[in-house]
C-alpha cells in the first residue's frame, strides 16, 4: 500500500494535519501565532545544517526550532517582549539557514521544496515519521490537557492548583517543534503556521467547548489535506500550498455561515 | 500557623517592589491587606502562590494546606469556547465538601452553561469563588475580588466569603479597596507600601499616622483617597474627594 505514492502523500498530509489542529487551538487561545511562525522559520537553519553535514533534516529542524524557541521564552524580559526576541532570533537564524545553504552545490533547487514542501517526494520512512510525530503531539496534549486549559486561562489560577505554568508551555513548546518538523515535507516552513492556524480558526464558531473545536479542527484539517492534494492533482498545482488554499476556503465558508447565523438567529443576552 | 512569610523580598531588576516582609496567617483569621496602587499587593501573591520569582526570604507553606485562589480579573479570549460548568470542572482536587459549599455560592444554576466570557460581573465573581472553594481549602486567597461590584453586590460578597468561614474554618487572605468594608470584615489589617508600614487589629491600625499619611485622615466615611502618592502626601497637599 506505502508503495503508492499517492497513498504515501495522502498519508503524510493527513498525518500532519491531525497533529497540527489541535496544537493550532492553543496557539490561537493564547495569540502565540507569531511565536508559531518565527519557529518554523527558524527550523531553516536546521535544515541547512543537516544538508551540510548530512544528517536527518527531521532531526535538524526538531533541534534548532526547540533551542530557539527555549532560548526566546527564557531570555524575555521587561525591555523586549517576546514578540519582538521571537522577530530576531527566528529570521536571524532562517537568514544564516539561506546563507549556509548557498555554500552547499546543487541545494539551491531543493530549496524550494523545504519552504513550500513537497508532498509527492515522501518516503516511507518519511510517512513514518510523520505518524510517529502525531502520535508524540497527540499524546503530549491529552496528558496534559487540562493543565494547558488552565495555564492558558491565568496562569496565577494555574500556579495556585499547584501546576507550574513554564513547564506546561514547555510542552506546547515541543509539540511545536515536533510539528513544524514533520510538517516540512508537505507544507514546507513557510506556510505549517497556516496548517495551525486555519483550521482551529475555522472550528471556532462550530464547537462550544475546547475539546469540541480541537476535534472540529482536525477534522477540517484532514479534509483540506485530503481535498487539497486531490485538486493539486487535477489542477496539477503545487500541492502544499493547495491545501492551505482549500483549508482557507473552509474557513471562508465557517465564517460566512457563522456570519449568517448570528444574523438571523442572534443570541440573546438573558438579564 | 498556615502561611508563613520570612523577610520577604521581591525585585525586578533594580526595582524593589517587596521589601523585608513578615507576616503569618493561622487558621480562622481573616487578614486583609491595603495599601495604594503599586504597593506590591498582588505581587505578595504571586510570591505565595509561586508565581513571582522570589530575591530573598522564605515562604513556610506546609504542602498539605489546601489553597484556594480568586484572581484579580479572569480575561477570557473570546477564540476559547468555555462554559462555566467546564471551567469548574478544570480543578483536578475537588471533595464533596468543596463542591457543597461551591454550590450555596453559585446559587441558581441557571448561567453554568453560558459561556465565561459573556458571564456578567457578579456571576463571573460568584464562579471564581465557587472554583476556589472546590477543593474544600484551608486558606482563601482573594485579590481584590470586588473589583467590578457595586456596593450592595460587594456588601454581599463579603457576607458570603464571612459564611463560608464560619461554616469551614479556612483562613481567608484578601486585598481590598473597600476600607469600610475591610475596618468591619478583619481581624487583622495590614497595610502595605513596598514594605509593612503597620498592621494589627483594624482599630489600631486605623488610628496610626502610618495609615492616615497613605489613605488621608477621613477614612471613616465611605470615601477613601489612595489617588495620591506617598510623596504628595508628604508635602501635606490637600486632599479633595472630588
Amino acid at each position: 500500500m506505502l508503495d503508492d505514492f499517492m497513498v504515501r502523500a495522502t498519508l503524510a498530509g493527513v498525518g500532519v494535519s491531525l497533529a497540527a489542529a489541535p496544537l493550532g487551538c492553543f496557539v490561537v487561545w493564547r495569540r502565540m501565532a507569531y511565536f508559531g511562525e518565527a519557529t518554523a522559520h527558524a527550523a531553516l537553519l536546521g535544515i541547512s545544517l543537516s544538508l551540510m553535514f548530512e544528517f536527518s533534516v527531521f532531526a535538524g529542524a526538531l533541534f534548532v526550532s526547540v533551542i530557539m524557541a527555549t532560548a526566546v521564552t527564557i531570555g524575555q524580559g521587561r525591555s523586549l517582549f517576546l514578540d519582538t526576541l521571537l522577530g530576531v532570533a527566528g529570521h536571524s537564524c532562517m537568514a544564516l539557514g539561506l546563507i549556509i545553504v548557498s555554500f552547499i552545490s546543487g541545494v539551491r533547487i531543493e530549496l524550494m521544496a523545504y519552504l513550500i514542501g513537497d508532498i509527492l517526494a515522501v518516503s516511507k520512512t518519511d510517512v513514518l515519521l510523520i505518524w510517529f510525530g502525531l502520535g508524540l503531539v497527540l499524546l503530549l496534549l491529552i496528558w496534559r490537557w487540562s493543565a494547558l486549559l488552565l495555564c492558558t486561562l491565568n496562569e496565577d489560577l494555574a500556579a495556585a492548583s499547584g501546576l507550574y505554568p513554564k513547564r506546561e508551555n514547555f510542552v506546547l513548546t515541543i509539540a511545536l517543534a515536533v510539528v513544524v518538523a514533520v510538517g516540512i515535507k508537505v507544507v514546507g516552513v513557510l506556510l505549517i503556521i497556516s496548517l495551525l492556524i486555519i483550521p482551529a480558526a475555522s472550528s471556532r464558531s462550530l464547537g462550544s467547548t475546547p475539546e469540541k473545536m480541537a476535534i472540529f479542527a482536525s477534522l477540517i484539517g484532514a479534509l483540506s489535506a485530503i481535498l487539497g492534494f486531490n485538486a493539486s492533482y487535477v489542477f496539477d498545482t503545487p500541492t502544499g500550498p493547495s491545501i492551505v488554499c482549500v483549508a482557507s476556503l473552509i474557513f471562508l465558508f465557517t465564517l460566512t455561515f457563522s456570519l449568517l447565523k448570528e444574523h438571523f438567529h442572534p443570541r440573546i443576552k438573558i438579564k | 500557623m498556615l502561611i508563613e512569610v520570612q523577610s520577604l523580598n521581591v525585585h525586578y531588576g533594580n526595582k524593589k517592589v517587596l521589601e523585608n516582609i513578615n507576616l503569618s496567617v493561622s487558621s480562622g483569621e481573616i487578614v486583609t491587606i491595603v495599601g495604594p496602587n503599586g504597593s506590591g499587593k498582588t505581587t505578595l501573591f504571586k510570591a505565595i502562590i509561586g508565581s513571582a520569582p522570589i530575591t530573598s526570604g522564605k515562604i513556610i507553606m506546609s504542602p498539605s494546606v489546601k489553597v484556594g485562589y480568586v484572581p484579580q480579573v479572569l480575561n477570557v479570549d473570546r477564540s476559547l469556547p468555555l462554559t462555566a460548568e467546564r471551567f469548574l470542572s478544570l480543578v483536578n482536587n475537588r471533595n464533596d465538601q468543596g463542591l457543597l459549599r461551591a454550590k450555596q455560592i453559585l446559587g441558581s444554576e441557571d448561567y453554568l452553561s453560558t459561556q465565561i466570557s459573556s458571564l456578567s460581573g457578579g456571576q463571573l465573581q460568584r464562579v471564581l469563588l465557587a472554583r476556589a472553594l472546590l477543593n474544600d481549602p484551608d486558606v482563601l486567597l482573594l485579590d481584590e475580588a470586588t473589583r467590578g461590584l457595586d456596593q450592595p453586590g460587594s456588601a454581599e460578597f463579603y457576607k458570603k466569603i464571612e459564611e463560608v468561614r464560619e461554616s469551614s474554618g479556612c483562613a481567608v487572605l484578601m486585598i481590598s479597596h473597600d476600607l469600610h468594608v475591610v475596618m468591619s470584615a478583619s481581624n487583622r489589617v495590614i497595610c502595605l507600601n513596598g514594605h509593612i508600614c503597620c498592621q494589627g487589629k483594624p482599630q489600631s491600625v486605623a488610628s496610626s499616622p502610618e495609615y492616615r499619611d497613605l489613605f488621608g485622615s477621613n477614612i471613616d466615611g465611605t470615601f477613601a483617597l489612595y489617588q495620591h502618592n506617598h510623596k504628595e502626601n508628604k508635602n501635606r497637599i490637600s486632599h479633595s474627594n472630588a
